[in-house]
């Protein structure tokens, strides 16, 4: 079998010289990721070098907000069609559990940084998940006009609660992740204690009454697009969303808002591989990931939307912006200035918590 | 020589009776047609009707625990929750030797996910477990391996072991058991040559050790792809026989076997005779102390059974408690409101479409056909533009810096800072779902119109109505069934709406199929949307079902 395998490489290989390395590779390839500016900042910085490397055609698909789900339908059709897709950490670790992503062995299947440190030393604890390749942090934050908050802007994620200072509407998402975090916090709860409090239907209580406070005045978004444009509009004095979107409204759309990074969550964005790609097709997903997320691409991207790279090692690569000309660095979220209170999304606690404080926020939405 | 008078059946020309020479010609017509129709109806019920019902039939599927943790369920059985203890060892036995299979399958964690649904920290508690579960009874695994000259360490001597070398006769039942074992928890097929049988007096000896090994066997071969005598047996293996042979009844199998390997066996036996004998229980509250919480406990238990109602339970805002059926706790429930709501809203949808489309089709169908058709296409227009962009037109207009809260200000009719909240709420619903809706409701009343006779008007005037009778008692009547089929229309569309209650709705104003979308989508919980998604169904087809009874579905009209 083996015996017979290997003599048919040997034969390709003889017969197509010339792109020896690519023959046993697909020469198509589906890549999934989020659409809009984060899918272009993409395009810019790996899928066109990598199509002028290669020669490989990629194809776009703007369905990752639905990845999980898609996916399952997929594996359970037995048809996968997509070949590398973009999801957040947590969906990364879903479709672990669910057996429907590869499982990913960093030093061998990744680029080491240009020093020679190894690929999981790199990632260092950004590699949360056995099947997940990070590739941005990225963090869910606050904006805020600039002109509707008086001579006083806000400097403490409470200052989100505080309606007698800041009066106006308030975006926040609608979901409990985040706002419960942020609930406990301005109710006085030590930063270290958030989860363990939260585990108790006390603190799942705790949480919703301070959210009561400013039930009515809040406008719940489920899209990533939504804030900036309440920001926009004037229709929020302030609300939460990720921070390249914020970004964009601020530097490239100049707007008059600002952002408020105190107690921003941090998240991971990355790569999986689905599990029960062909043989042709997985070795092209893992050359495509392997050129996609060594140091300088990682780098690269940093350059089209400020997002910071997940590798240590590029950091210090992070230019300026590609149009703009504007120094990325002071607008990543990780840029130590903007980190100074921080949060990194917990993975485990939320998910083993989603389905049961989701109920109850849900039921306390519509009440 | 016929007889004109006879009595028998009439024939056709060919001698066969008429009747069936009829039948038979009316059945080519009949095939015909339906040669005719069949692309359609097997497109039907390959991509409608069948995916649906797959997706119906999730809502009281539930086979994953027990396909998961076979044997677990079935000695959980006996267990009594109300004791309020957790359960014995030969439960935690079993829930060893299911998970390291299931952890192996990588089934797990799957398994975690859904019974999290109804308990909260079950998916952390499978997926960590799954990960350290080769470590239980480590010691022993260790002292076999290194027993006798280290041969136990090695696939080859556990090879001829377990298969009683080549000329014993082989356990195809425990074999064939445990193909149909793994095939359920994979979802693989496990068929064909491994190149390995359990050998029947091993079996017999030692059969959880057996069990073990033809796992390992079944694994490696199928889905490894590798040769079974070359790959090192599991830990379970190591487990299932230091377990066996420390019973009094095993230590006496061991005695009496003569196999192949039967010196080293005994040598591991002697090697593991100090160890403190391997328990299950202590080891799993060792992983995690919740394998001692009865609710996880009871969790599994409660939805051990293949098919279950847990999911339509859920879905009415109930769920199987220790006592059976009991209501959720006040603070999750979420489903019976959120139904009440689409009900509600849908029907104030179809009121204000009749009400707004009743004289735009009144128009339509009265005016000269060249203006009607002008008119017509404005009714159209809409209809032809994307449903996000027209949602999304709706947002601008009506939100509290939007177009007409701007113009009310404007006009002084409203305070700047008394901006009227039109949006993400109900009021932003049902207006921008009655403008999408509303050419559903329009072209109906207009087709049952336009047949209306106009003379029939001009008749009961000139017969000394007014014309408030003359509409009401002559013309309304006639275009009932115009309005009976645009509410049909335009009430089951809305009832199953999702994206403008999600981009308009806010909080008070979305609707069942929100839910529905979050958890295929989102939360993945398919069985609680498909509960959901049936009984939108079935409440859809009562509704029907009443309109029949109360209109008569004979009384509606497309045209």
């Amino acid at each position: 079998m083996k015996l017979r395998k290997l003599s048919a490489l040997v034969a390709t290989t003889a017969l197509c010289a010339p792109m020896a390395f690519a023959a046993d590779m697909a020469d198509e390839m589906t890549i999934v990721s989020w659409g809009g500016a984060y899918s272009n900042s993409q395009n810019k910085a790996y899928h066109e070098p990598y199509a002028e490397k290669t020669g490989v055609k990629i194809i776009n698909d703007e369905s990752s907000n639905e990845a999980v789900a898609k996916m399952r339908a997929m594996n359970e059709a037995g048809n996968i069609t997509w070949d590398v897709v973009d999801v957040v950490a947590s969906d990364a670790i879903r479709l672990c559990d669910e057996g429907l992503a590869m499982e990913i062995d960093a030093d061998e299947m990744l680029a080491p940084a240009p020093d020679g440190t190894s690929a999981s030393e790199d990632f260092g604890d950004l590699l949360v998940s056995d099947c997940f390749i990070p590739q941005i942090v990225y963090s869910t934050t606050f904006g805020y006009r600039t002109d509707l908050v008086g001579d006083t802007p806000p400097t403490s994620v409470c200052d989100i609660f505080d309606l007698e200072a800041y009066p106006g509407k308030r975006a926040l998402e609608k979901r409990p992740i985040n706002n419960m975090e942020w609930a406990l916090i301005c109710d006085g709860v030590a930063k270290d204690d958030v989860y363990d409090v939260l585990a108790t239907p006390e603190g799942q209580e705790q949480a919703l009454a301070k959210l009561d406070t400013i039930k009515d005045s809040v406008i719940w978004w489920s899209a990533g697009a939504d804030t900036p444009q309440l920001l926009a509009d004037g229709e929020v004095v302030m609300g939460s969303t990720y921070n390249g979107r914020l970004f964009s409204l601020i530097e490239e759309q100049d707007q008059p808002v600002a952002m408020l990074w105190d107690a921003q969550v941090f998240d991971l964005d990355g790569w999986i591989i689905p599990a029960g790609l062909s043989d042709e097709r997985k070795a092209r997903a893992m050359d495509y990931i392997y050129f996609a997320t060594d140091t300088q691409r990682l780098a690269d991207q940093a350059k089209y939307i400020s997002y910071g790279p997940a590798r240590a090692s590029s950091a210090p690569l992070v230019g300026k912006h590609a149009e703009l000309g504007i120094e990325m660095a002071p607008h990543m979220p990780t840029d130590p200035a903007n980190a100074t209170n921080t949060f990194l999304y917990n993975y485990e606690f939320w998910a083993d918590y989603r389905d049961d404080i989701d109920a109850k926020f849900q039921a306390w939405l519509a009440k | 020589m016929s007889d004109t008078t006879q009595s028998g059946p009439v024939l056709a020309a060919d001698g066969t009776p008429l009747k069936r020479s009829l039948a038979r010609a009316l059945r080519m017509q009949k095939l015909r047609a339906l040669m005719l129709i069949a692309p359609l109806l097997i497109f039907i019920l390959l991509a409608f009707i069948f995916p649906i019902a797959d997706m119906l039939f999730r809502s009281v599927e539930n086979r994953i625990v027990a396909d998961t943790l076979p044997e677990t369920v079935v000695t959980l059985k006996d267990w009594d929750p109300m004791s309020g203890e957790s359960p014995d060892e030969a439960v935690y036995e079993s829930l060893y030797y299911d998970l390291f299979v299931a952890a192996e399958a990588k089934e797990h964690t799957k398994l975690g996910t859904r019974l999290n649904y109804e308990h909260t920290g079950i998916s952390s508690l499978f997926r960590s477990s799954g990960r350290k579960v080769d470590d239980i009874g480590k010691a022993d695994v260790k002292a076999i391996q290194r027993s006798g000259d280290g041969e136990l360490k090695n696939g080859a001597l556990w090879y001829e072991i377990m298969s009683g070398g080549s000329s014993a006769a082989g356990d195809t039942d425990l074999l064939d058991g445990e193909r149909t074992k793994l095939a359920q928890l994979t979802g693989e097929k496990f068929s064909g040559d491994i190149g390995f049988v359990p050998g029947a007096e091993i079996s017999k000896l030692f059969p959880r050790t057996a069990i073990a090994y033809t796992d390992f066997a079944l694994f490696t071969a199928v889905v490894d792809g590798d040769i079974v005598a070359e790959e090192k047996p599991w830990e379970t293996v190591y487990v299932a026989f230091a377990t066996e042979v420390s019973t009094d009844g095993g230590a006496a199998n061991l005695a009496s076997y003569t196999g192949p390997g039967a010196d080293a066996l005994k040598a591991a036996a002697a090697a593991i005779a100090d160890l403190p004998p391997i328990s299950f229980k202590e080891a799993f509250l060792d992983i995690d102390k919740d394998w001692g919480n009865v609710g996880n406990w009871r969790t599994i238990q409660t939805y051990s059974p293949e098919y279950t109602t847990g999911y339509f339970l859920n879905s009415v805002d109930l769920h199987l408690g220790a006592d059976g059926v009991e209501a959720r706790p006040e603070n999750q429930q979420i489903y019976i409101t959120l139904f009440k709501r689409t009900m509600i809203m849908s029907l104030m949808i179809t009121g204000s479409c009749i009400l707004l489309g009743y004289p735009v089709a009144w128009i339509l169908a009265n005016l000269p056909t060249r203006s009607a058709n002008l008119l017509m296409i404005l009714v159209l227009l809409p209809f032809w533009t994307s449903l996000l962009v027209r949602t999304s037109a709706w947002k601008v207009m009506l939100q509290q810096q939007g177009v007409i809260n701007d113009v009310l200000v404007w006009l002084g009719l409203v305070a700047d800072d008394a901006r009227l909240v039109m949006i993400n709420n109900q009021f932003g619903t049902i207006v921008a779902m009655t403008h999408i809706l509303l050419p559903f409701m329009i072209l109906p009343m207009y087709s049952v119109m336009q047949t209306i006779n106009p003379t029939y008007l001009r008749a009961a005037k000139s017969l000394g109505a007014t014309n408030w009778t003359a509409f009401w008692r002559v013309y309304f009547p006639q275009s009932v069934p115009g309005i009976g089929a645009g509410s049909i229309l335009v009430f089951i569309l809305s009832i199953g709406y999702y994206i403008t209650p999600e981009i308009v709705g806010g909080t008070k104003g979305v609707f069942i199929s929100n839910r529905i979308a979050y958890h295929i989508s989102s939360s993945l919980n398919w069985g609680l949307a498909a509960a959901l998604g049936s009984i939108l169904l079935a409440v859809v087809l009562l509704l029907y079902w009443a309109y029949d009874k109360i209109v008569g579905i004979d009384n509606v009209k497309l045209g």
